[in-house]
């Protein structure tokens, strides 16, 4: 048993759910009592999609508990091929569902169906959404592709002559964090290679789009989380082999180019294929005072794996926290973290997350919607990065995350929350100006985000003389008003480290001294 | 999958068309957004799966909460295979959870669809941790689970349970209880138009605070803020309570009729409470005849969701000139519903019950201009051009009340009037 007060990712049939809602033709019954239907407004409503997805559900209750819940599983397969005709059935239980040990999946092989029927066994109790969403993948894939695989000894034709090379795109899919766009961005970098996109999938595929990936030369892994176990099944029964390379941020694009060649045989000269505003906006000196800000970066693996190497190599960033929630990814992220002189934070603790961002204080935090709510709580600037997200994180405009707009999305998400670089001078030199409000946010920045909130409760030693704490540490009325002096939204931070210093000389009052000295001490 | 079992009864009001199918409606879990947001020093437990912290997660507005007071036990394989003790493990997660929260003054155990199944004893565990917790904390279990309750349900059971803890009344002089979650502000309003009424004897159940549970016994009048309180009503009956039967302080006319209800328990006529009442009658009735003009002639259908739909039909078709296509809603207790029904029209169609992909077809062969319905179905039928309400902001919002019957009504025009106002054409 896990306390939880939010989580990560959601049960693995919300996976099985997005791989339907992704797809055309397609219909999953999951056998699953009243109210797991919530389901439905993730899609509606967080993604604004215009249909609902292509679920049925058995919605039992109390009532038909130990009679008639499998019959309700019958009648549910039979109604569903009925009105939707669909190429393909997948048939899958919730958490409560499995429980009741009616086994979907086998009465749905027995019972003559009029669609193809892929069971998917979830177990719920152990996994989560994006485990159940690569199963589900994988199993239709492997359903529909299984009697087509090479024979033992077969190879694979080499490409004829007069066709273009082509890739498949594997991953993408519906509340995946910005796929609409991305599978836009990458379809068209690699048009611009010659390379034809044969299959995009799960997203907006059919079935019979599914049986056409075999005739791809090689599969594109984009959302790893999701399309690692089909892409591995692919390269060894059809021989395709995989591109790895996630095209996000400027390098990595760059990488993934060159990794598509390698793969197709193509001679391709990176620069041709293009280029983004980044290296130039990264360059520029106003970018001078992104200089090492001390970054926070906690992700889906393939997102925190990919921010690292653009926040540090890419923004001049210093990445001091590393983490990700995708168990699956977790050896990945380790090792990185290791490359990065950190110890990666594996969890899907909500609350172990928070810890570790009050325990760093960052300058800027790369998170999900969760470390959206612990950076606001921190008073810290704050870009989503992945999911889980909110409603504003499917926006309207384009924005991908990948290839070279991509890189240019990112440079302005994650620098937008920040205060730059003339503004902090000019913060700084009005700080003490009458008009000048110490709590008033940056113009661009919002009601929230910025660093502007940070409490200031600061005990001054009259206070701290009445606590009996053991250890307490006082600050000098000079001291305190010294520190105001200093520029808001680095405070926290002065605060922070000057206590630090203290306790580690064994003192206790702060005056404006150990001010100095702390900050001496910690100056890079 | 449908079944359609339609009674014919001489009653005047309108025959019931039982439908069983799929069900598109949250759980009882649901209830816990508002609850939570309502008692403010209570802390509720989910005992269940990473599916019900999920929906309270994405069904809450997305996550609007940075330190909800609600969390889930989340049962694992071990808990499953009888590899770890549920008790033992409970006792431990509500250990960690007390020492995160001190402020906490009472703590409910609610239970799920999974722990339900499998059959873990919460009202059990709830008694074994009050000793444990015995001076710091209240400590009772509630069902919120999708077998057993449906959405605004889980309220029900959760005031239900807490009913036994309600201290006995000391004498048997008349005291009026209102039940039901409502908003601050309403509470505020219903408690001044009391007073103007004499009736200063009230309490509201549920308090914003845990520790202040109104006491119960034979002079306590119950009166329902809400309508889908079955179980309440009957614990409180049970322990002397006396039902008042009103209709809902929904609109002018059922707030109205809500208060010469619980006053002619005081001897009080309903002129008196009219004349009483009529500065905020007054304003009421400017403010709605406003809203209104959007509302008049237009159709309205009600898909199945907040145990709302009967008196909220009331209001739409009474006071502001909607006429209903049909009305549909889980679950219909004959016995509160009583006064409800009996000002529908004989002719409406009434459905109890649910079965979704036939609701949705009649939706879409009536085509009315504005459907109500759960969150996950609204935007699909937007797309296909059909004005909607979705339901949840009718639990979430103070919608009781005179000063709050324009706010009602608006809920329902701002979709008509936005419509007239877009000039971005639509979806296909």
């Amino acid at each position: 048993m896990e306390l939880a007060l939010w989580t990560y990712e959601g049960p693995p049939h919300v996976g099985a759910i997005r791989i339907a809602a992704s797809m055309h033709d397609v219909h999953l019954v999951l056998h699953a009592p009243q109210g797991d239907t919530y389901a439905d407004l993730l899609f509606t409503m967080i993604e604004r999609e215009n249909r609902r997805p292509p679920v049925t559900w058995t919605t039992f209750q109390a009532r038909d508990l130990g009679s008639s819940t499998a019959e309700m599983v019958i009648n549910t397969l039979e109604g569903v091929c009925e009105r939707y005709s669909p190429q393909v059935l997948l048939v899958a239980e919730s958490c409560t569902g499995e429980l009741l040990q009616d086994q979907p999946g086998a009465l749905a092989k027995g019972a003559n169906l009029s669609a193809p029927v892929i069971p998917i066994e979830m177990a719920a109790y152990t996994h989560k959404e994006n485990w159940g969403a690569s199963e589900t993948f994988y199993q239709l894939v492997r359903g529909l592709l299984a009697a087509r695989a090479l024979k033992p000894g077969e190879t694979k034709a080499p490409r004829a002559a007069d066709q273009p090379p082509s890739v498949n795109l594997i991953g993408p899919t519906k509340l995946g964090f910005r796929c609409r766009d991305d599978v836009v961005e990458i379809q068209k970098l690699l048009e611009q290679m010659g390379v034809r996109v044969n299959v995009v999938a799960p997203l907006n595929a059919t079935p019979r789009d599914l049986l056409r990936i075999p005739d791809a030369d090689a599969n594109v892994n984009l959302a790893p989380e999701v399309g690692d176990l089909t892409c591995d099944w692919l390269k060894r029964q059809f021989q395709q082999p995989i591109i790895s390379t996630v095209p996000m941020g400027w390098g990595a694009t760059r990488d993934f180019i060159a990794e598509v060649s390698e793969t197709l045989g193509l001679d391709i000269d990176v620069e041709s294929v293009g280029g983004s505003r980044l290296p130039w906006y990264s360059r520029s000196v106003d970018s001078t005072y992104l200089t090492n800000k001390r970054v926070f970066i906690f992700a889906d693996g393939t997102h925190a794996i990919a921010a690292a190497r653009i926040a540090r190599d890419e923004m001049g960033f210093e990445v001091v926290g590393l983490g990700t929630y995708s168990r699956e990814r977790a050896r990945d992220v380790r090792a990185l973290a290791k490359e990065y002189g950190l110890e990666a934070l594996i969890t899907d603790d909500y609350l172990a997350v928070e810890r570790a961002v009050e325990a760093l204080q960052p300058e800027l935090v790369l998170g999900t919607q969760m470390e959206r709510h612990i950076a606001k709580r921190l008073g810290l600037p704050c870009a989503v990065i992945s999911t889980p997200a909110h409603v504003q994180d499917y926006p309207a405009r384009y924005s991908p995350q990948m290839g070279f707009e991509g890189c240019n999305v990112l440079f302005d998400t994650w620098v937008h929350p920040l205060i730059m670089g003339l503004e902090e001078h000019l913060l700084t030199m009005f700080r003490d100006d009458f008009e000048f409000n110490d709590t008033a946010a940056p113009s661009h920045l919002g009601g929230e985000g910025g660093g502007a909130h940070q409490p200031d409760s600061v005990a001054s030693i009259e206070d701290a003389a009445e606590t009996d704490e053991p250890g307490a540490i006082a600050w000098a009325v000079s001291a305190e008003k010294e520190l105001r002096k200093i520029p808001f939204f680095v405070r926290g931070k002065a605060r922070r480290n000057t206590e630090h210093f203290a306790i580690e000389n064994g003192l206790s009052v702060i005056d404006v001294e150990t001010l100095y000295e702390a900050k001496a001490h910690y100056s890079r | 999958m449908t079944e359609v079992i339609a009674r014919a009864e001489s009653t005047g009001t309108p025959a019931v068309i039982t439908e069983r199918g799929e069900r598109a409606v949250f759980c009882g879990l649901t209830s816990i957004i508002w609850l939570h947001r309502r008692i403010q020093d209570a802390f509720f437990l989910v005992v269940g799966s990473r599916t019900c912290a999920h929906l309270l997660q994405s069904a809450a507005g997305v996550m609007i909460f940075a330190e909800p007071r609600f969390a889930t036990a989340i049962l694992g394989e071990r808990d499953l295979a009888g590899m770890a003790d549920c008790n033992e493990e409970l006792d431990r997660v509500v250990s960690e959870l007390l020492a995160r929260r001190p402020d906490v003054r009472r703590l409910f155990l609610v239970g799920s669809c999974p722990s339900e199944v499998i059959k873990l004893d919460l009202a059990n565990a709830a008694a074994r941790l009050q000793r444990v917790h015995d001076n710091r904390l209240r400590i009772s279990a509630f069902s919120g689970s999708g077998i057993e309750t449906t959405f605004t349900q889980g309220e029900d059971q959760c005031l239900a349970s807490m009913v036994p803890d309600l201290p006995t009344a000391q004498d048997s002089s008349l005291r009026l209880m209102v039940v039901g979650t409502l908003a601050d502000i309403v509470e505020e309003q219903f408690r001044r138009h009391f007073a103007q009424l004499g009736i200063t004897e009230v309490d509201f159940f549920p308090a914003a605070r845990a520790d202040d549970l109104p006491a119960v016994g034979p002079g306590t009048r119950i009166l329902l803020a809400q309508p889908y309180l079955s179980d309440t009503v009957a614990a409180l009956r049970k322990r002397g309570g006396k039902l008042i039967s009103a209709l809902y302080p929904l609109g002018i006319q059922g707030t109205l009729a809500w208060f010469q209800a619980a006053a002619a328990e005081w001897g009080c006529s309903a002129e008196t409470v009219q004349e009483a009442l009529a500065i905020p009658i007054a304003r009421a009735q400017k403010a709605l005849s406003r809203v209104r003009t959007s509302l008049e002639g237009k159709t309205l259908q009600f898909l199945p969701d907040s145990q709302l739909e009967i008196p909220l039909a009331r209001f739409l078709s009474e006071e502001c000139g909607m006429s209903l296509v049909e009305v549909a809603t889980p679950f219909i207790d004959q016995s509160l519903m009583a006064e409800e029904l009996a000002r529908l029209a004989e002719d409406v169609r009434l459905v109890e019950g649910a079965d979704l992909d036939s609701a949705l077809a009649r939706v879409r062969a009536n085509r009315p201009d504005l459907t109500v319905c759960g969150m996950g179905i609204a935007n699909p039928l937007e797309a296909e051009g059909l004005r909607t309400k979705w339901s949840i902001e009718l639990v979430f919002t103070p919608i009781q009340g005179f000063d709050q019957v324009a706010d009602l009504a608006g809920l329902f025009s701002r979709p008509l009037v936005r419509e007239r106002q877009l000039e971005v054409g639509s979806w296909s």
